[in-house]
């Protein structure tokens, strides 16, 4: 299923009979052989638009979720490993920013920059790196106590490799679920600042954005509106459930501690 | 009158019908008490909780009688036994404190009888200790709490499943000594299921020596741990270290058969000295002879060496390689060593004794940089080491090397062995592939494994290969110093022998050891020099031989005396 969605955002573009901003008839059409799923309020074909539309959004999401990931990890491994000063320092950091929306955090920056998809796959990965960080310290700390990892410490291996290769591959259980989690509020997040405006940008082709510019005819053309949000959801309720199986399958393998 | 305990032809399977208890009989007077013995795997706690009609995830009791007072348990509906549990049968686990509800004031728990089961467990009765939660008690007298609720109901039988593993042996004795008072006062029933053989011989009146799931000997105490007839019983008292001497330890070779996958025939066919093919082919069956019983079709062929064989100790004292002076290390504001000093010699193994909370394990990891927090200096061939292990050169890393307690936490779980063995190889001499390999298979060797076992993950290891296996990843890092903390303390007899046996080699060939441990039986079959520590300070420094022979402080004495030996029975 979420392997579908992902192919469809994929080679959407090249099944797409038309360019997403070609206007190929009336405003508001009814499907017909032409236009399968009719066209939208400028008279673009809306299959075009919907096959298009889920490109972006999946590799921004991938992206963004990604780089929240890395930070996120790095953040929280640093802090179980170090304890005391740093591990105060940037759990306080993690509070702060866990203290801002997302959304308003998201706002500020593309308003006060402007949009663009670099932007805002930082702005959402940065947005997700606290919770990652908190997750990851939970679950490292743990980890660091460990004899094994003492005797890295004790023999002097550095402490960058005693992290990448003791502690991270213990902690991908847990991590696994959050990657799940953290893909879902990526793709919403990113359909939510398209859909108010501030993500991708017309006349590009976006789910979130068709959801905006299709509302207004709700009752006339419900499936324009229907199609992006099907698979959205689809796409982020997919890749939390394949996450989870991931981490279900480790766990089996792993067994005993 | 009470009629006692009787169990007759147990028998305790798997869904699978893998049978991993088989025909275990036995009675138990009341005002006695019955010692389970064997290894990890030997189904010891499978028969115990099988005492209160309970077999355990996976597997079902599918034969036999558990007969309480002339009433068969096994043969009552599940209500009625759980109406029994607790009642006429009790059971005290390993970890009483676990078992006991944090949230609720221990007099809350025991509401019934309190003063008098306290009063019999040597437990003060007034209202400031029964207001205490179980967090404020300490451990023994958590088991003396999990004693006391096992016993205020008046049960008929008492299982106690290894109830003084995780106690100190000062503590240890007191529970020992208070289960055989309580059994005779209370006319109870008791099993205590332990795989210490110096803890049975304290506490039982007649000792069965399991393996796997099968009776292999049964009979008085004294004559099964002081003259054993079988085989296998005689391997265990090999293997168990003792204070009285300095004897070589004798591990038993091979491992448990896998029960599934066994032939027909003697399940220890494939770990006896005498085993032929009768043996191999055709299981013997349990002979009963007078109060005794057997399952071995040559009793009495293994030799008993009841008199110890003095090792000699190590070479005269040479050249030293470490040296501690002055050392105060702390947790917080708290001095947990204070102010100790000793050097070590090569190929010398220095053993610091003490009980929990002496700070032996501190003292081992400021050692190797794990506990940063000390004032002093530690001297390492001359040179004082920096506190931190990230601040030490790689010399120092290298030729100081460290056993940890447990092995199940020793290895990363995602690497495989040989990975792990690699990584301390691709560390300190980076080399080929081959190289590193090489390096690799050599110290697995020397460790006593199978190169077989370098494509294994730590998970399908059994402890004494970890322990084994960490070993080896310390050799190969050339180490002139190895600082082991309790390596054999999760281990059992059998295993704590060849391990004892492997690091005495070791010590042959050169290496420096220290040596931190609670169990004196191991100290004196393992080192030159003992340090006791009580509370963080040292108390007595002397050779192995003049602390064992003449301890010259009363903390000493008071330790040695708590040491549970099992004493050979005199020319029988």
């Amino acid at each position: 299923m979420i392997g579908a969605i992902i192919a469809l955002a994929i080679v959407g573009p090249a099944l797409a009979p038309y360019s997403p901003s070609e206007l190929v008839g009336v405003p508001y059409d009814i499907p017909n052989p032409d236009t399968l799923l009719g066209t939208d309020s400028l008279g673009r074909d809306v299959l075009s638009r919907f096959l298009y539309g889920g490109r972006n959004l999946v590799w921004m999401a991938i992206a963004a979720t990604t780089l929240g990931l890395s930070i996120g990890i790095a953040i929280g491994m640093a802090s179980a490993y170090f304890k005391g000063m740093p591990d105060e320092f940037l759990m306080r950091l993690v509070d702060i920013q866990l203290a801002f929306p997302s959304v308003v955090f998201a706002l500020l920056f593309v308003t006060m920059l402007g949009p663009s998809p670099l932007l805002l796959v930082i702005l959402v990965g940065v947005s997700q790196a606290p919770s990652v960080a908190r997750i990851t310290r939970g679950a490292a700390l743990g980890v660091v106590e460990r004899d094994y990892v003492q005797w890295a410490r004790a023999v002097g291996i550095p402490t960058r490799r005693i992290l990448m290769s003791e502690v991270l591959p213990n902690i991908t259980s847990p991590l696994l679920v959050e990657l799940g989690l953290r893909l879902m509020w990526s793709i919403s997040l990113l359909a939510g600042l398209s859909f108010l405006g501030y993500g991708i940008q017309p006349p590009n082709a976006d789910w979130g954005l068709m959801v905006n510019e299709s509302r207004n005819a709700l009752t006339i053309q419900p499936w324009a509106v229907l199609a992006p949000i099907l698979a959205i959801a689809t796409l982020s309720i997919g890749g939390n459930m394949f996450a989870e199986g991931m981490s279900r399958a480790i766990g089996r393998t792993e067994g005993t501690k | 009158m009470m009629k006692g305990v009787k169990v007759a032809s147990l028998g305790i399977s798997l869904l699978d019908g893998t049978r991993i208890v088989h025909d275990v009989s036995f009675a138990i007077e009341p005002g006695k008490v019955l010692g389970l013995v064997g290894e990890s795997g030997s189904g010891k706690s499978t028969v115990a909780k099988a005492l209160l009609g309970y077999a355990g995830p996976g597997a079902r009791i599918g034969s036999g009688s558990v007969f309480i007072d002339g009433e068969d348990i096994l043969a009552l509906s599940e209500a009625e036994r759980r109406e029994r549990r607790g009642r006429i049968i009790s059971y005290v686990p390993q970890d009483a404190g676990m078992s006991l509800n944090p949230g609720l004031a221990i007099g809350t728990q025991l509401i019934e009888r309190l003063a008098e089961v306290l009063t019999s467990v040597r437990l003060p009765t007034d209202r400031n200790f029964l207001a205490r939660y179980p967090s404020e008690l300490s451990g023994g007298q958590l088991q003396r709490i999990g004693l006391a609720i096992a016993v205020v109901g008046r049960p008929k039988l008492l299982v106690l499943d290894e109830p003084t593993t995780a106690l100190d042996v000062a503590t240890r004795n007191e529970v020992l000594k208070l289960v055989s008072d309580l059994s005779k006062d209370m006319h109870l029933c008791s099993v205590y299921v332990s795989h210490d053989l110096g803890v049975i011989s304290a506490v039982a009146d007649q000792v069965m020596v399991l393996y796997a799931g099968r009776v292999m000997e049964y009979g008085e105490g004294a004559q099964v741990l002081g003259a054993p007839a079988h085989p296998y019983s005689h391997a265990l008292l090999r293997a168990v270290p003792t204070t009285l001497g300095r004897k070589p330890l004798e591990g038993i070779a091979g491992t448990a058969p896998d029960l599934r996958s066994r032939g027909t025939g003697c399940v220890f066919v494939a770990r006896c000295p005498i085993g032929d093919d009768r043996c191999a082919a055709v299981e013997p069956a349990l002979v009963v002879k007078g109060a005794s019983s057997i399952r071995c079709y040559k009793p009495n062929a293994v030799e008993a060496k009841t008199n110890i064989v003095p090792l000699p100790l190590a070479k005269a004292r040479g050249e030293q390689i470490c040296a501690v002076r002055n050392l105060v290390a702390r947790y917080g504001p708290l001095d947990v060593v204070r102010d100790v000093s000793f050097e070590i010699d090569k190929g010398e193994c220095v053993a610091l004794v003490g009980e929990s909370g002496s700070g032996k394990s501190t003292l081992a990891r400021c050692m190797i940089g794990l506990h940063s927090n000390y004032d002093g200096t530690i001297a390492f061939c001359g040179d004082t080491l920096p506190r931190k292990a990230e601040t030490r050169n790689g010399d120092a890393h290298r030729r100081i090397q460290y056993i940890f307690q447990d092995p199940y936490a020793s290895l990363n779980p995602r690497r495989t062995v040989g990975d792990s063995i690699g990584l301390a190889v691709r560390h300190f001499f980076p080399g080929s592939r081959q190289d590193v390999l090489d390096a690799v298979r050599v110290a697995v060797e020397r460790a006593g494994l199978s190169p077989d076992l370098m494509s294994r993950y730590p998970s399908e290891l059994s402890g004494g290969e970890r322990q084994r296996v960490a070993i080896a990843r310390a050799l190969v890092c050339k180490p002139d110093l190895l600082v082991c903390d309790e390596p054999t303390s999760a281990l059992d007899v059998s295993v704590q022998a060849s391990i004892i046996e492997l690091l005495r080699g070791l010590m042959a060939d050169g290496l420096a050891m220290l040596f931190v441990t609670h169990d004196l039986a191991v100290v004196r079959s393992i080192s030159d020099r003992v340090i006791v520590l009580q509370q963080g300070a040292v108390v007595e420094s002397a050779s192995t031989e003049a602390i064992f022979s003449a301890p010259a402080t009363g903390y000493s004495r008071e330790l040695l005396s708590h040491a549970l030996n099992v004493r050979p029975a005199i020319a029988s």
